[in-house]
């Protein structure tokens, strides 16, 4: 956390030496003092290498979801231009291993972003997700996809 | 040729909301009319506001564009679950396609035992 707050904190003093309140001379600031402190620190604890893989699993994660995106809009609007119903539609409950509030509500609310599944509730004690979907051809099968696919993805950016 | 492109963004965005329309009518009911419009309406908002930074070109553009881009995906899923669940809740009726329905299971296994679920 200390390195953290360096992190944040160094480039104003940064800003301060050179006497340039910009945002492009904080930025400057910020990866000299990220090298100043990679060098005075052992790898692994170095915050500058460790904001780059954060970074690399959050792209990760939004171009998975960018793509389900994409899938998932695509059946429905097939869907809705077509005359037939196709939809075989289910209320699942989804056992969570997620643990905090922000990883639920991540996970709620990418669940209800993508086309065809809607979040509707969750159990008092926080442990059972009940969804709606629209495109369900096996309970147990598509109960395992969202906790493969989707929670998992949450639990890697999240830890 | 970037006008071209402009022109299939605005198109391709002004399309998905035609869709998302055309689903509040299609779909038989509340949840999955929930589910289909919301999100066609981010993707369609999203192709439209990329229209808009490609036109202009300016930071401010871009910035304001993005910006919006990341409220409405914050806010429209909160706001389709809260409308979702409360119809629920209510006793709005699924429609009669639907294979299975867990969370009424849930609901009526807690009234069994006698649980007061008043608090949901």
């Amino acid at each position: 956390m200390s390195v953290f707050w360096g992190n944040i904190f160094l480039p104003v003093v940064w800003m301060a030496l050179t006497g340039k309140f910009t945002l492009a001379n904080y930025f400057l600031g910020f990866l000299i003092s990220s090298f100043a402190l990679w060098i005075a620190r052992p790898p692994g604890e170095v915050a500058f290498l460790v904001y780059l893989e954060r970074l690399r699993r959050w792209l990760d994660f939004f171009f998975f979801f960018l793509w389900e995106l994409v899938v998932a809009s695509a059946q429905v609007t097939y869907d809705i231009l077509t005359p037939h119903h196709r939809m075989r539609p289910a209320v699942i409950a989804i056992p969570l291993d997620l643990q905090t509030d922000t990883e639920i509500t991540l996970l709620a609310n990418m669940i209800t972003l993508t086309p065809g599944t809607l979040s509707l509730d969750i159990s008092p004690q926080r442990d059972i997700l009940y969804i709606h979907a629209m495109y369900v051809d096996d309970i147990e099968e598509f109960r395992h996809m969202i906790k493969e696919r989707f929670e998992k993805r949450v639990k890697e950016v999240m830890r | 040729m970037i006008d071209l492109l402009v022109l299939a963004l605005m198109l391709a965005g002004a399309l998905f909301m035609l869709v998302a329309a055309l689903g509040i009518v299609r779909m038989p009911d509340v949840f999955m009319r929930m589910s289909c419009n919301a999100k066609s309406v981010i993707i369609g908002l999203t192709l439209l506001l990329l229209a808009f930074t490609l036109h202009f070109r300016e930071i401010g553009v871009g910035s304001r564009a993005v910006a919006t881009i990341a409220f409405i995906a914050l806010t429209v899923p909160v706001a389709s679950h809260r409308i979702g669940r409360s119809a629920y809740l209510r006793g709005v009726k699924l429609w009669d396609g639907t294979i299975r329905d867990e969370l009424g299971e849930a609901l009526e296994a807690a009234r069994k035992n006698g649980e007061n679920d008043a608090d949901r």
